[in-house]
């Protein structure tokens, strides 16, 4: 997908001022996420749980290439057929020859951040081929031709009156539809592209090495049917989705699971491990099963020690929930497929520093989403290293770095800093509000009432 | 007892009369303040930034003021987690981080007082949490304790974990974004005379908000507040 993340502030702030329902429904829907969250963690040891998925997850990025060829191995033992893809075009090539070599002309898909990471899409429907999404929510934002806002939930920034009227204007479900008729809509049109499509495209939420199964979480059943209906399902797995062994799913599912919704684990699991009819007893599912492995960048931020634990992420938002910056636009304000908190680390490691900046900037480093990572992910400390790394690049303005550079000269001399005080504090306010910088905090805030006269001052006069 | 006060830079001009009710607070406790005339600003800006190189001049500037303090006590939330976490990150060994303690905490953990006095009996304030008091210091139940202990009733808050949206230069850089986070948390108040905090970012953010809106809420800083807790009842 495209990157605009350039604009943050005022893609941001359009979000604010143009759509104010925007910004109640991300804060509602986030906020829900937040609640089940912590009741589904209540009883357990959170902590400990992070501790363990953070040292798996972190073995399995450190061993990376021979837990893939393990995965890779099994995989094709069962009948799959495993491509290696560096870039987005690498994957839009593989899919090229897929489609091209089966006369597909329609494709349902499971949800997939990867696809739209890479664009897929709007690439096949380049190649003639007609393309829908079949999660509730991914088909929702399909008809409004927009990307998703979350990770997890990606049209929580749409209200119900929005989603009333556009499957009014396109299904013609009456104005006041209630959900449920508008999901049995969509349901009766989606079952029938299950049985005449001829592809399924999913994701992978994890690829277990030990026994090449590709495990997806959901909670429609869509997933379930993309993949074993058609007769030909295309599995695009980013390559930090690797877990060494069996017994290491069981528990990365729960945790997602707890992490994003709240939910014990999705309401489906499907685990994939070939294609229907294989030797090794999957008598059900597609005749041919392609698994495509996506690095897209990964590798380089793999091998970035400072900025490298990003990849642990298992896509589970719970960053984007408890982000009081993310709940204020959803994730349209970062331009990006990954919004919020791990967005803002992961996109300038995929995609390169000045290509998306602001993003290590869009946050307070207030820490929530530090406390809720599954996999112990410091990402404010991650958000620290881009930033230092946009000041050494002279990334960022010109005004600001000055600006710093002056505090910086004037607070280590002491008589200096006195002194600038005194005068700053001889500045009208009608003046100190147009000063760069103070200038944009008076947009919608009172400048501070400074007290007459400094601690210095007071303490030299003698504190009674 | 001796303490070194840092009132750090906002401190310094926007909050000196606070600061000056933290001297009389210590004082009544017993504990000798002492005041280093070469303390400025401890960098928390320029790190935020990114800027190393410039957080690392302040760094090294404020730990050498402070080098020979037994405790050095700031009415700050964040520029105490500035000394205690950051520093090290900065310099070799600090001795001023693990010295270094937010006001309520050096009151609760160190001097080990949890009662001041009587002097906010009947009083309805609401509390909000700096966050990185909260989530680098782990300063989430002295101020409070201190506060009830007191006579305050500290109304619960359902955002008051929640960022004020501040952020330091993201207050100047995303504004439109910082007053909408300023929005939700005064949107949320419950009915309160006072909101007390113990980071002065934070209540220049929510104090700034709140007057252009117009609306008639009162922001103290904590120090002032515990003050009155003690000079009321003592």
């Amino acid at each position: 997908m495209e990157v605009h993340s350039g604009d943050y502030r005022a893609r941001a702030r359009r979000i604010i001022e143009e759509t104010p329902e925007v910004r109640e429904a991300v804060t509602a829907a986030t906020r829900t996420f937040v609640e089940h969250r912590l009741e589904a963690f209540a009883d357990l040891d959170e902590d400990a749980l992070s501790h363990w998925a953070e040292r798996v997850k972190s073995h399995a990025l450190t061993h990376l290439a021979d837990y893939l060829e393990e995965a890779e191995a099994r995989l094709v033992e069962r009948g799959a057929h495993v491509h290696w893809a560096e870039s987005a075009s690498d994957v839009h090539r593989i899919l090229e020859r897929i489609v091209r070599d089966n006369g597909v002309k329609k494709v349902v898909k499971a949800k997939s951040m990867l696809s739209e990471e890479v664009g897929l899409n709007p690439f096949l429907e380049s190649c003639g081929v007609e393309v829908l999404e079949t999660d509730l929510g991914e088909y929702i934002i399909q008809l409004f031709g927009e990307p998703p806002s979350h990770i997890v939930g990606p049209s929580i920034h749409r209200s119900l009156d929005d989603i009333r009227a556009i499957f009014h204007e396109r299904l013609g479900t009456p104005r006041d539809a209630s959900p449920e008729r508008l999901a049995a809509a969509a349901r009766e049109l989606l079952r029938n592209a299950f049985l005449t499509a001829e592809m399924g495209i999913s994701g992978g939420n994890f690829l277990v090495a030990e026994t090449g199964s590709i495990a997806l979480i959901e909670n429609e059943g869509n997933i379930r049917l993309s993949t074993s209906v058609p007769r030909i399902h295309v599995a695009l797995v980013g390559i930090e989705k690797v877990l060494p062994k069996w017994d290491d799913l069981s528990i990365f599912l729960q945790v997602t699971a707890k992490s994003a919704t709240g939910q014990p684990v999705g309401c489906f699991v499907s685990i994939i491990q070939g294609p229907g009819g294989s030797a090794a007893g999957e008598p059900d599912g597609p005749e041919e099963l392609h698994v495509v492995l996506v690095d897209n960048g990964r590798s380089r931020l793999l091998a970035d020690p400072e900025v490298w634990e990003a990849l642990r992420c298992v896509r589970c938002g719970a960053c984007l929930n408890i982000c009081p910056v993310y709940r204020q636009t959803g994730g349209h304000a970062y331009g990006y497929v990954y919004s919020g908190p791990i967005g803002a680390i992961l996109a300038p490691g995929l995609v390169g520093l000045e290509e998306t900046l602001p993003l290590p900037f869009a946050s307070t480093h207030c820490g929530a989403c530090k406390d809720v990572c599954p996999v112990r992910i410091p990402i404010p400390d991650l958000l620290h290293v881009w930033r230092k790394r946009a000041v050494e690049r002279g990334l960022t303005s010109g005004v600001e770095r000055s600006v710093l550079g002056l505090w910086a000269s004037v607070v280590t001399r002491p008589a200096l800093f006195g002194l600038a005080e005194k005068v700053a504090g001889l500045i009208p306010d009608q003046v100190v509000r147009h000063l760069p910088m103070l200038r944009e905090w008076s947009a919608g805030r009172e400048l501070p009432r400074a007290t007459g006269r400094t601690f210095r001052e007071l303490w030299d006069e003698g504190i009674e | 007892m001796r303490v070194s006060l840092f009132v750090t830079c906002l401190g310094d001009r926007f909050f000196a009369n606070a600061a000056a009710d933290a001297v009389r607070l210590l004082r009544s406790l017993d504990v000798e303040v002492d005041f280093p005339k070469d303390q400025t600003c401890c960098g928390q800006p320029a790190w935020n930034a990114g800027d190393v190189p410039e957080a690392l001049r302040m760094a090294t500037h404020t730990a050498e003021v402070f080098a020979d303090a037994d405790y050095v006590v700031l009415p700050s939330g964040s520029c105490t987690a500035m000394l205690r976490c950051t520093y090290p990150r900065l310099l070799e060994a600090p001795a001023v981080a693990e010295r270094s303690y937010e006001l309520a905490e050096f009151i609760v953990d160190v001097l080990e007082v949890t009662e001041l006095g009587r002097g906010l009996e009947g009083r309805r304030l609401a509390y909000h949490h700096g966050c990185h008091a909260l989530r680098e210091l782990g300063l989430e139940t002295q101020p409070v304790r201190l506060l009830e202990s007191a006579g305050a009733g500290v109304v619960p808050w359902e955002m008051d974990q929640e960022c004020c949206g501040f952020g330091g230069l993201f207050s100047v850089k995303n504004p439109e974004v910082s007053v909408a986070m300023a929005d939700r948390k005064l949107d949320t108040l419950p009915d309160v005379e006072t909101v007390v905090s113990a980071d002065g970012g934070c209540l220049l953010q929510l104090d700034g908000r709140a007057r252009h809106r117009g609306l008639p809420i009162r922001f103290k800083s904590l120090a002032s507040v515990l003050w009155e807790a003690r000079r009321g009842g003592a």
